[in-house]
């Protein structure tokens, strides 16, 4: 039995930690996020090198081939730093290539593991419901392949995505759902982000409008993706979960060593119960939810059949106290933290990125009470 | 990354469930007679103290074995492993740490056995969470301490035969740690009245414990004059692993949704409300957490590394929880919630009336939630001292 990470991981965390304290601190991911693109490419070429986009990607496609169990020491760290990249969107694309051709895999994941080409994948739309009957965009038949046109929406890193796995319905049947490739480029392709309260993550709308999808386009069976769907909302949740740990772990040091500097009666404010109970609440919550989170990487890593109890839990978990914590992250620290210039408020705001990407709260305990045969 | 035991361990899992199939009847049908020949059996097992050194009786066992002898016996609702339980509790890894040869000798067999209980003089009514300013006190006269004052809320103090006690024997310390001393106490001796106090669920587990004039032996103090404190925190430091508690929550949250497919909310049934699901699922996922945490402990453990006050996080989760379930179970019932034990209209004989009236033993006893707060925000997060 050995619940924890090993060297090589130990060594990966303190690898991107060094790395993006030393490239995306506080003032250089406020500049980044606040450019049009949204993230560095310099930077986004640079992990590309070191093997961090690929890292999930099998070795015959040009990644690392290592596990979820990895890529949540990645996600922890990128996390922390509040990194504004489209990482997570682009590897959920990768993994939707796993149900994919050959000849699409062989095309597309080297790309996404170079950082040459950027994915995303589009599953909501304005109903904005996690579930087969959410998907209403229709692809119409034309010769061996379909058209769509509709609209999808809180699609992660729209604006900078090269690449997007399409969800679209082909049948009446509830799960008749299909899944296919769509380039940017390809006419009648419209993708840009929408504003966002958290500007270090980008999410927007894609606008198709009589796309083709020839046969060759589409991932697996016409009409038989919904699982390939669900798991890729599973990991979304999974991957939204993980950053957010990390992220609220930061939150937590940002307030304690704050809250351990600032004086006012005469005494360091972390001294008093007022402060020191609502900071020990958020250690009692990051360090549950971090558990949550790396049992779902083992059991997405084992092909567990708990995989998706698991990771339900820990994003209801992560939704609900990051919430909380980036609340209390602002408040604890007065004044100071309501201010544009203290990190405080960027914590909040990922807070409310995080809250209902891929399910929030409520959607993942009414998930977990079904799963857990209530 | 990886969950698995060693085959080795797995051949003791093996033993412990051969040994469960053939010695544990169902839960009907564990009388009397069954609970005197289990002590007897699993004693001889060598699984009475069975993290504690062989050279006193233990069983000597690993971390691992440990875990697995817990989470075995857990799984199939087993009694207790060993009937004394404050002795298991406290006062043996304090005599393994502190006592004589002579003390370990008189006392340890007898707590193995569970021939007799022991209880815990620690709290006094001006002495709770802050419990090193405690003023019961003793004088040394020849060869034999002179006890004065008062204890309380001390489980079980009605029906122990000794007690191990903390007093002060000296009051003009720097620190309010030191002139601490523990002694252990005959509690037929004279001078000493056990009066029970009857709790908010009616019954009473607990008692006050007067003294006046209680004369203890020398020989029978524990560790040095002074040390008391040392002793009792070291005590402490034994903490168990969680793993029964969570199997606990697990079994209760099992009922409560049983409950809830039984009880009727809105002319449907309760279980099929999503406030209820919601919060049905909210605590499952906090038992969760408690059962990884306690992994994550345990793989320091394993690994050599030191363990720091992680049981804190997890008795903070075990106070919330304990509460919040009787809570669900209550208003789950609805109108019957409010009924008590007494009527067949009561679901499940009151049992989840007992369950939402007794929290406070595992809450307050061993510190409160604020307590536990303080702890994590001073030792782990670093923060000043009140």
């Amino acid at each position: 039995m050995d619940f924890g990470f090993s060297e090589e991981q130990e060594l990966l965390r303190a690898e991107l930690r060094k790395f993006l304290a030393e490239h995306a601190p506080s003032a250089e991911l406020r500049r980044i996020a606040e450019t049009p693109e949204g993230f560095s490419r310099a930077l986004w070429k640079q992990m590309a090198e070191l093997g961090w986009l690929g890292l999930t990607v099998p070795e015959a496609y040009g990644g690392a081939g290592l596990g979820f169990v990895d890529w949540v020491v990645l996600l922890e760290e990128t996390g922390r730093a509040l990194l504004p990249s489209p990482l997570v969107s682009s590897a959920l694309c990768a993994a939707a290539l796993r149900g994919g051709s050959e000849a699409q895999r062989a095309l597309w994941l080297p790309r996404l593991a170079d950082g040459s080409a950027i994915g995303s994948v589009a599953i909501l739309e304005a109903s904005d419901h996690l579930a087969p009957e959410g998907v209403a965009l229709a692809g119409r038949r034309e010769g061996d392949g379909f058209v769509l046109s509709g609209e999808k929406l809180f699609v992660g890193d729209a604006g900078a995505a090269d690449l997007f796995a399409v969800a679209f319905r082909t049948g009446d049947a509830p799960e008749s759902i299909s899944l296919a490739l769509v380039e940017r480029s390809a006419p009648g392709v419209a993708a840009e982000d929408l504003p966002g309260i958290d500007l270090t993550k980008r999410s927007g709308r894609l606008r198709l409008d009589g796309v083709r999808v020839p046969r060759a386009a589409l991932l697996g069976e016409a009409g038989a993706a919904w699982p390939a769907v669900a798991r890729l909302l599973d990991l979304g949740a999974f991957a939204a979960a993980a950053e957010a740990a990390g992220a609220a772990e930061a939150a937590l040091q940002l307030t304690v060593s704050y809250a351990q500097q600032r004086i006012q009666f005469g005494s360091p404010i972390g001294r008093f119960q007022g402060v020191k109970h609502p900071l020990a609440e958020m250690y009692v919550d990051v360090e549950s939810w971090k558990s949550l989170v790396y049992y779902a990487a083992w059991a997405l890593d084992a092909g567990h059949p708990d995989a998706p109890l698991a990771v339900s839990r820990a994003k209801a978990y992560a939704s609900e106290a990051f919430a909380r914590i980036g609340i209390d992250c602002v408040q604890l620290h007065g004044g100071i933290g309501y201010t544009w210039e203290y990190d405080a408020q960027l914590f909040l705001k990922r807070s409310k990125w995080v809250r209902p990407a891929f399910g929030d709260a409520d959607f993942h305990y009414q998930r977990v009470a079904a799963l857990g045969e209530l | 990354m990886h969950f698995d035991f060693t085959p080795e361990e797995e051949r003791f899992r093996a033993e412990v469930r051969a040994f469960l199939d053939e010695n544990l009847p169902p839960e009907g049908q564990r009388d009397a007679a069954f609970q005197v020949e289990w002590q007897r059996k699993v004693r001889a097992r060598g699984w009475v103290g069975f993290s504690w050194p062989k050279q006193v009786g233990g069983g000597g066992a690993s971390i691992a074995e440990q875990v697995i002898l817990k989470e075995e016996m857990a799984l199939r609702k087993a009694p207790p492993l060993g009937s004394c339980f404050m002795g298991l509790a406290w006062v043996g890894p304090a005599l393994i740490e502190f006592g004589s040869e002579a003390q370990k000798a008189r006392f340890i067999p007898d707590i193995l056995d569970g021939k007799y209980q022991w209880c815990t003089g620690y709290s006094e009514p001006s002495s709770g969470s802050d419990l090193a300013s405690l003023q019961c006190r003793a004088l040394r006269e020849g060869d034999h301490y002179v006890v004065d004052g008062q204890k309380i809320w001390t489980s079980i103090a009605m029906w122990s035969k000794w007690m191990i006690l903390l007093v002060r024997t000296d009051f003009r310390t720097e620190s309010k740690h030191e002139g601490i001393t523990c002694l252990l106490v005959e509690m037929a001796t004279p001078g000493i009245t056990v009066r029970p106090i009857r709790n908010m669920s009616g019954g009473a587990m607990f008692a006050e414990v007067f003294f006046d004039g209680v004369k203890v032996p020398v020989e029978n103090r524990l560790g040095a004059e002074g040390e008391g404190w040392r002793v009792t925190v070291s005590a402490l430091a034994h903490e168990r692993s969680g793993i029964a508690e969570v199997t606990g929550l697990q079994r209760s949250l099992e009922s409560i949704k049983g409950l809830a497919r039984r009880c009727l909310r809105g002319g449907g049934p309760a279980s099929e409300d999503p406030a209820i699901r919601r919060r049905v699922a909210r605590a499952d996922t906090r038992i969760e957490a408690m059962r990884l945490n306690g992994l994550r402990a345990l793989t320091k453990q394993l690994r050599g590394e030191p363990l720091g006050s992680e049981t804190s996080v997890n008795k903070l989760h075990r106070a919330n929880l304990e509460v919040e379930l009787g809570e669900l179970a209550l208003e789950i019932e609805g109108s019957r919630g409010a009924l008590a034990a007494g009527s067949d209209v009561v679901p499940d004989a009151g049992y989840w009336q007992r369950f939402a009236l007794s929290w406070p033993e595992v809450v307050i006893g061993g510190g409160t939630p604020n307590i536990q707060r303080n702890i994590i925000a001073e030792r782990i997060l670093g923060l000043p001292k009140d």
